[in-house]
């Protein structure tokens, strides 16, 4: 997995049907130090994400083993909101702070 | 399956229910001399293994089934701690 920055939404009329009701999300890729990379990708939300949160991605398709997303055309889903970082020994990301 | 050097946690509450009480970790891809490979990911551990240990992972659709009885959306599982790795001083395994 990969840790990301939500950065916006996607909003999108056309889509495919299965993809219909779903949230995407605009997700820019860090690294542990959570600072933005040049890397975007658009993710199906599965865990309730908003913008700013920091928040883990899942691709390929492992993307397709969150329980509701089973049928969904996606590569790309998010799975988790992180509430904290342990790098190295030290905390270097907590939610909020 | 490939090395990886484990260099961090992830704490996350929110999260898919299938990924509950599994350990995230920050993890470092690396090569037989412990020599970064790429960029870091995340990791869902199966094996126990804490931070600094060299671990082997697997990666894409096979990282969604380290258990008998489920599959996780996982795309990098750690499966097993190295205890040693042998190498030949010609560089053959």
């Amino acid at each position: 997995m990969e840790l990301g920055r939500v950065e916006g939404n996607v909003v999108s009329t056309a889509k495919a049907g299965r993809l219909k009701g779903r949230k995407l999300l605009l997700v820019n890729l860090v690294g542990p130090d959570t600072k933005p990379s040049a890397n975007h990708v658009v993710a199906v939300d599965a865990v309730g994400a908003g913008e700013g949160e920091v928040v883990i991605v899942v691709r390929g398709s492992s993307a397709r083993q969150v329980d509701d997303l089973a049928n969904v055309p996606t590569d790309t889903s998010i799975v988790a909101i992180v509430d904290s970082i342990e790098y190295g020994g030290k905390t270097v990301f907590r939610k909020g702070a | 399956m490939k090395l990886g050097r484990v260099t961090g946690k992830v704490w996350a509450t929110a999260k898919d229910p299938k990924l509950n009480s599994l350990t995230l970790f920050v993890m470092q891809p690396v090569d037989e001399h412990d020599t970064p490979l790429g960029t870091e990911l995340i990791v869902v551990d199966t094996v126990g293994s804490r931070e600094g240990d060299l671990v082997y992972w697997v990666g894409g659709a096979e990282a969604t089934f380290p258990f008998n009885d489920r599959q996780i959306p996982s795309d990098a599982t750690i499966v097993g701690l190295v205890d040693r790795v042998d190498i030949q001083p010609d560089g053959n395994a």
